[in-house]
């Protein structure tokens, strides 16, 4: 099965369906998103109601932290002085509906699928949204994912890079950094840990958007970078009266 | 992986001869089981051990898998099938016709003679070439021995056994972060010694010491079976060739000894600056290093012993990349009839050119007719013509500060100047031609394909068509 992995949209639409569509050309069969689909972006309500569809045909959805910033009890309206990403989650709780909100509040924190365990930060505490940014805390990932007998992949986002981690000859692992649309395999006698990257919210420098896909019947993985309308995205941030900070970022993928 | 019955039949395969039971691995001669024909002969390599054994085993037999199924070229069996690594493992692969290096080494120690100093040039060259095509696929073959290069009947050489090389696309397997020694202890280079992965320049070390092996019958660092006997060749030469045997000429030391310097950013930059000098040997420049005949001095050995001391692993950058750093250019220089705004211009151009990639080698070349030269007349002798041709090539280059570069001057005769340019180019892994646009002839170009527009379209590489300018402060002079 030919699954497409998306983290980290950002309420992105331009990235989203840009992604999708790509996907498609790659003869996905089954759509996993990894959280964060809010925040940041011009389109949240949007980017929500897509993933509801997707998941009523059979898409996996799981939630991010970002699904809880923008929940009622953690909006302080009463801060005089609001950080960029505080203005950022009053906005879009407001232009969620309380049905959307109580979705994203209710999805899941982790998926095991076909050998592979999905989640968007850690595994090994999945609501502690740490980071695996290196050979460490990608360790510390897999040996609790793995710690389940049929599990040899881990697949999560929240860092907006993309990365493979892998067992070497050694003991501890080794990091990679792949290239854009050149399949590896990654055979299922070993153990994987990717971050695929963020869909709406690139920071490497790139504007292009990033997802992964992964073909579980012959264990092969591709990580993508896929060109969208950047600059329309930045325009609807602007246009929405988000923070500048925002609509430059997608501009610069910074 | 116990071994195969001749007449089996396996996924589509009809298991043939046993033509290699080695410690790792059994290969097998193959056809196809429903006796369609195969367009070329084919061989089926199957792991003693298979991924239930135990991982370590059978990581050389994985990377193989990866990476063969991903090569091309001319230099590289093809590939035609792979097992399921877990279940079944295999490759099958192209049977490529020929003898190994290690057969023609053999023979020589059996036969108690040397290679000729012209086979070895041809042999380099041919072992070159190939190493090159794997670096501009991003792959270091890194296991580059006698017994893994395959000479071709028609002369190229065909590089196997991809069980220790490195793609930079892919997880590389057999890496781990304490950085071991990865390699054939003879063959192996000073940096792979201490765990870099992925310098294309590590394989042109180990031409360097088959080269050495085929014209003296001695390993340069010999055998060693220690990591402490494999540092050695980080501060150490090897005995100077020429002192082991009389006969080779001081070029063949110079490329020789250049392929072992100890620190790699010594060595050529690129195999197809090897396989250039090697094809070109009375154009390469003898420095000390091919002269000498004394071992190098203790002390040097020891400044350089606590140099090598602190060498330690650092990653390699994309081994295309790094190639394409060190270009080698070309430059066409007209020979009749040019101007000087003309002539000037290519030189400028090629000084730009040259400026931007310290390393890259300058090949500057000229066509002339062969109905120049005369057989009868002295002064129109080949031997002659191509001299002066040759020095007016070198006082067109004489501005240039090409200190840093390596340059050579080729005189070429052909009647067609556009398909002599383009051959020399592909046959010697030209990366930037730089010629004269010869504006004269654009008139015509709807009709008549000129020189350079037949260049620019049949060429393997970038191509570079100067426009004459000639600077005021010229004119007046």
């Amino acid at each position: 099965m030919k699954y497409a992995l998306l983290s980290d949209i950002h309420s992105n639409l331009h990235a989203f369906d840009a992604c999708l569509a790509h996907a498609q050309t790659q003869g996905v069969e089954r759509i996993a998103i990894l959280g964060d689909l809010v925040s940041y972006g011009a389109f949240p309500a949007e980017v929500v109601a897509r993933c509801q569809k997707l998941q009523q045909d059979g898409a996996i959805v799981l939630r991010g932290n970002h699904e809880e910033l923008i929940q009622t009890h953690n909006i302080h309206t009463a801060n005089p002085n609001p950080s960029l990403g505080s203005q950022t989650a009053e906005w879009t709780h407001d232009q969620l509906s309380p049905a959307q909100r109580f979705w994203l509040e209710i999805l899941p924190l982790t998926a095991q699928v076909d050998q592979m365990l999905l989640v968007h930060a850690s595994a090994d505490a999945p609501d502690r949204w740490r980071y695996v940014e290196d050979e460490r805390t990608a360790s510390l990932s897999l040996d609790a994912a793995c710690a389940h007998p049929d599990v040899r992949y881990v697949f999560g986002g929240h860092v907006h890079h993309q990365s493979l981690y892998y067992r070497g000859t050694g003991r501890q692992l080794m990091a990679f950094k792949p290239t854009s649309g050149v399949p590896i395999p990654t055979p299922k006698h070993r153990q994987w840990i990717a971050t695929i990257g963020s869909v709406g919210q690139p920071r490497d420098g790139n504007p292009r958007a990033m997802y992964a896909v992964f073909d579980s019947a012959v264990g092969r993985l591709t990580f993508y970078r896929v060109a969208y309308d950047h600059r329309a995205a930045a325009r609807a941030v602007r246009d929405a009266g988000l923070p500048e900070f925002f609509a430059q970022r997608l501009e610069t993928g910074k | 992986m116990k071994r195969l019955e001749a007449g089996t039949e396996l996924d589509g395969f009809r298991i043939g001869a046993c033509l290699h039971a080695g410690g790792m691995a059994h290969i097998y001669e193959v056809t196809y089981a429903d006796e369609r024909p195969a367009p070329f002969g084919m061989v089926m390599k199957v792991p003693r051990m298979t991924a239930g054994d135990g991982a370590e085993n059978i990581v050389g037999f994985e990377v193989e898998h990866q990476i063969l199924q991903v090569l091309h070229g001319t230099h590289v069996p093809r590939f035609v099938a792979a097992g399921d690594l877990v279940n079944m493992p295999y490759l099958v692969m192209e049977h490529v016709p020929g003898q190994t290096l290690q057969q023609v080494l053999d023979a020589h120690t059996h036969n108690h003679t040397h290679a000729e100093v012209a086979d070895m040039a041809r042999l380099g060259a041919a072992i070159a070439r190939a190493a090159h095509s794997l670096h501009q696929q991003n792959t270091c073959h890194l296991d580059i021995k006698p017994a893994n290069v395959l000479l071709h009947p028609d002369g190229h050489a065909v590089l196997l056994d991809f069980g220790l090389s490195c793609h930079a696309h892919y997880p590389d397997l057999l890496a781990e972060e304490l950085r071991k020694a990865v390699g054939s202890p003879a063959w192996i280079a000073p940096e792979q010694v201490v765990g870099v992965r992925g310098d294309p320049r590590s394989d042109i070390f180990a031409i360097g010491v088959m080269l050495y092996e085929l014209a003296t019958g001695e390993l340069p660092f010999g055998n060693p079976q220690t990591n402490g006997g494999m540092r050695q060749r980080l501060w150490m030469d090897p005995t100077p060739p020429r002192r082991l045997r009389d006969d080779l000429p001081e070029w063949f030391q110079e490329v020789v000894l250049r392929c072992l310097e100890p620190e790699a950013a010594k060595r050529y930059p690129s195999a197809a600056h090897l396989a250039f000098d090697l094809e070109h040997p009375e154009q390469v420049k003898v420095t000390k290093r091919g002269k000498q005949l004394e071992g190098t001095p203790f002390f040097t050995h020891f400044k350089r012993w606590l140099k090598a001391a602190g060498m330690h692993y650092q990653p390699s950058p994309l081994p295309s990349q790094q190639i394409d750093e060190v270009p080698i250019v070309m430059v066409a220089v007209p020979n009749h009839e040019a101007s000087d705004a003309t002539l000037y211009s290519l030189r400028q151009s090629v000084a730009r050119s040259l400026g931007l990639r310290p390393g890259a080698r300058l090949a500057v070349v000229t066509v002339i007719s062969p109905n120049l030269s005369s057989t009868s007349e002295h002064d129109k002798s080949e031997t002659t013509l191509h001299r002066q041709y040759r020095t007016m090539l070198q006082q067109w280059a004489q501005p240039l500060d090409l200190s840093e570069h390596q340059t050579s001057y080729h005189v070429l005769e052909a009647s067609d100047t556009a398909n002599a340019i383009v051959r020399y180019a592909e046959g010697n892994n030209v990366s930037i031609i730089v010629m004269g646009a010869a504006t004269r002839g654009l008139q015509m170009q709807r009709f008549v394909a000129t020189v350079p527009i037949k260049v620019a379209m049949e060429a393997p590489c970038t191509v570079i068509l100067v426009k004459q300018t000639l600077p005021f402060e010229r004119l007046n002079s």
